[in-house]
């Protein structure tokens, strides 16, 4: 592990006007297993590949309901996101009491990003060692957000977090043009797709190891069950595969999935693979 | 000399006296809430009227708070707390099944409530409760509250305005009280249903608090029918 | 033995007693039966708020006196305002409680413009917000004297409804506050039902009647009002100030 003088504390700069222990918490999102959202105009929709830790084990949850009109998939610490998601749910029934409303997406994610920006400007704090993709529906359409762990947040058209996760967003990219007619079937498609081409050749998509989340316009936000995701997982089934597991775990986030201010020339995440090495 | 709580004529800010205000923060709105269940199915009624004294406030108000898929709650009383009581509810609902992953079943909510309520046994919601649903294995099961949370399980209850007014017509009529015949027959649901308007139509003869027409939630295990029946509107 | 009913003896003649509180020599004590009895009535007071829904909105009127008792004190209290672009609020009761609501309504939507987020507050969230703190305030028995009547469209559909000094908040297509409930409410429930679906100009030429029939019968009235209006196409306007047409000819005796 190659370390430097300047990463002792997240409160530490280095010359260079970086912050290494901000830098690897954003890798800690690399090591969780991959998740893809993507959206049309009515509906946004998460997949996520769901690792067991081992044989004896279940497989690990993935998607997380918010709120009747928000879910989440997760990709690093787990932990930290049931922090993260026992907040948002917290957010949501509090604007629902006080305003008998469904919270906008904005104004959550934005909460959320004051509330991970703390533990980065904090000695005594570590950051949140997980990103999010959050999936919403609300007056303004439907989202698809990114958050990092360094607290930056991206409204994304389509998106893709956790290892080996540049294969989907290529994907992704190729696909852009045709997300936002797309219809709820053809996006799980798409999503699905994408998901796979995240993995080694010799592995395959089952009703298992895949999650699917779905919201949309008069659609409460819907976790799958296991059977219900079969047909879905039947659609793509035997469609020949594309070169899987491309790119490197380090990749840059790519641009133009991104949304409005934030993708176009908006601050960038740092890309950390100077300071780590990968040798486990 | 004992005299620990007293006023200080001069620090008022540190007399020890409690202070008495005189607004009465409680509202009589009036309202009859009425259920009675069968084996497999449980009916509640509300009436829709919303009143204060001799003012109609509204008569077009739902008082039927449905709690999950088959559980609702039936308020009458003070309409402020009612609405603070079920906006509290309906939170810890979603909490619950958010932490669950299933809806809270209507024995736990029930539960829910009377802590709830005893929680505030010294500033309480001034509400006549009435919590209908199907139990876990489908029966229908209906539980009456008093303002600070004592929960009594029943099969048949009126509550509200009108509560003490038809409890002994029900007695009669669904728990075969007083009878020389009684049946021996299980409650169909129609003849619950049917009950059910009737005692509403006598309660509006004779409750100025009650009437304009009633909002009735029939629950069974294919989900929740809503109905409405017009009572007189004087 | 210690017996919590019988105090101790002083230390010394006029000094502390042990366990009580010490009253500094030459004050004065005043007996616990004689606490201090807030008593909380409005003081500067607004009358009836009439309001009603139309095909495409919502009017509310109020007139603009405020009264100390039976004496029309102020003759220019505007109660009808603008809250957003989706709502408008009107309200009675105690003229500085509503001063106060409304300015922590108007700060409100300031914070909400400054998410610069595009997204404004629906009549549904400011009803359920208000319905809120007026409990709250109730709960602490300290309530803001004040019925307030909130009109607004929700997505496009017209929407109304009150809250009192108690949080009691329903809503409803015809809704009068004050004397207003009593005089105004059973004229405009009436020609509801005689014609459920009202457009601008009925709805504007009942709230005429009923400021013009409040006016004569509530002692506590002023023939000067505002009509807050919230139409789908029209947006908010608040007009005003209005004058009842008096006709007193009948007063005179021959």
């Amino acid at each position: 592990m190659f370390r430097n003088q300047y990463d002792s504390d997240v409160t530490v700069w280095s010359p260079q006007g970086r912050l290494h222990q901000v830098e690897y918490a954003m890798e800690a999102v690399n090591l969780g297993s991959a998740t893809v959202g993507l959206k049309s105009d009515n509906y946004a929709v998460i997949i996520a590949l769901k690792r067991a830790s081992s044989e004896l084990s279940a497989y690990q949850k993935k998607i997380i309901n918010i709120d009747d009109h928000i879910g989440i998939t997760i990709s690093g610490l787990t932990a930290d996101a049931r922090i993260l998601s026992r907040y948002m749910r917290n957010e949501c029934l509090n604007y629902k009491y006080s305003l008998d409303a469904y919270m906008p997406l904005n104004r959550l994610i934005s909460i959320l990003g004051n509330k991970m920006q703390h533990c980065t400007q904090r000695y005594d704090r570590r950051p949140f060692g997980v990103g999010l993709l959050v999936a919403g529906f609300d007056d303004t359409g439907a989202h698809i957000y990114q958050t990092c762990p360094s607290a930056n947040f991206y409204n994304c058209k389509a998106m893709s977090i956790g290892a080996r996760s540049q294969s989907a967003r290529t994907y992704l990219e190729k696909k852009l043009d045709e997300l936002s007619s797309a219809s709820l079937e053809e996006l799980i498609k798409h999503g699905l797709r994408a998901l796979r081409d995240t993995l080694p050749p010799e592995v395959d998509l089952t009703t298992k190891n895949v999650s699917i989340g779905y919201v949309g316009k008069g659609q409460n936000f819907k976790i799958l069950e296991e059977e219900e995701t079969a047909p879905y997982l039947s659609l793509i089934e035997g469609e020949e595969r594309r070169g899987g597991g491309g790119g490197g775990i380090a990749d840059a986030p790519a641009d133009p999935l991104r949304e409005g201010e934030a993708g176009d020339d908006g601050p960038r995440d740092p890309i950390p693979a100077v300071a780590m090495d990968t040798t486990e | 000399m004992m005299m620990q709580t007293e006023m200080n004529a001069y620090y008022p800010d540190y007399s020890t006296a409690p202070i008495q205000r005189q607004i009465n923060p409680y509202a009589d709105n009036g309202g009859s809430v009425v259920a009675i269940a069968g084996n497999d199915f449980v009916v509640v009624g509300a009436d829709t009227r919303l009143s204060s004294g001799f003012s109609i406030y509204t008569r077009n108000q739902n008082k039927l708070f449905p709690m999950s898929d088959t559980t609702v709650l039936g308020c009458a009383g003070c309409w402020c707390d009612t609405l603070t009581l079920t906006r509290i509810l309906k939170s810890r609902m979603q909490m619950y099944q958010q932490e669950h992953n299933k809806q809270m079943s209507t024995t736990a909510c029930a539960q829910m409530l009377s802590t709830m309520l005893y929680y505030k046994r010294f500033f309480p919601y001034y509400i006549s409760n009435i919590l209908v649903g199907l139990d876990n294995e489908g029966k229908g099961c209906v539980y009456s509250y008093d303002p600070i949370g004592h929960c009594e399980k029943a099969t048949y209850r009126a509550g509200g305005s009108a509560g003490a007014l038809l409890q002994p017509l029900l007695d009669n009529q669904i728990g075969q009280k007083n009878l020389v015949k009684p049946s021996s027959e299980d409650l169909s649901q129609e003849k619950a249903l049917a009950i059910l308007k009737d005692v509403f139509i006598a309660a509006a003869e004779r409750d100025i608090y009650t009437g304009d027409s009633v909002l009735i939630n029939i629950i069974t295990k294919d989900g929740t029918k809503v109905e409405t029946f017009e009572l007189r509107k004087d | 033995m210690f017996n919590p009913l019988e105090s101790a003896p002083p230390l010394w003649h006029n000094g502390p007693v042990p366990g009580a509180f010490y009253n500094f020599p030459g004050t004065q004590r005043i007996p616990a039966a004689n606490p201090i009895t807030h008593t909380q009535s409005p003081v500067t007071t607004s009358t009836s708020i009439i309001a009603i829904t139309y095909d495409k909105g919502v009017l509310i009127a109020g007139d603009l006196v405020a009264s100390y008792g039976s004496l029309a004190r102020y003759r220019n209290c505007p109660r009808v305002i603008e809250v957003n672009p989706n709502i408008i609020l009107g309200a009675g009761g105690d003229y500085a409680d509503f001063q106060y609501v409304k300015s922590f309504i108007e700060q409100k939507i300031i914070d909400e413009d400054c998410l610069d987020d595009g997204l404004k507050m629906k009549p549904k969230s400011l009803y359920c917000w208000l319905t809120r703190i007026m409990y709250q305030r109730r709960s602490k028995l300290d309530p803001f004297w004040n019925n307030l009547v909130v009109g607004g469209l929700q997505d496009g559909v017209p929407f109304l409804g009150t809250i009192d000094k108690l949080g009691t908040a329903y809503t409803d297509k015809v809704i009068c506050t004050g004397y207003g409930a009593h005089i105004a409410l059973p004229i405009l429930r009436d020609a509801l039902d005689k014609k459920t679906n009202l457009n601008l100009n009925d709805a504007k030429a009942l709230i005429k009647r009923c400021m013009e029939v409040l006016f004569y019968r509530d002692a506590r009235s002023f023939p000067k009002y505002q009509l807050g209006i919230i139409d789908k196409d029209d947006g908010v306007k608040i007009e005003g100030p209005l004058t009842v047409e008096e006709n007193w000819n009948i007063a005179y005796m021959t």
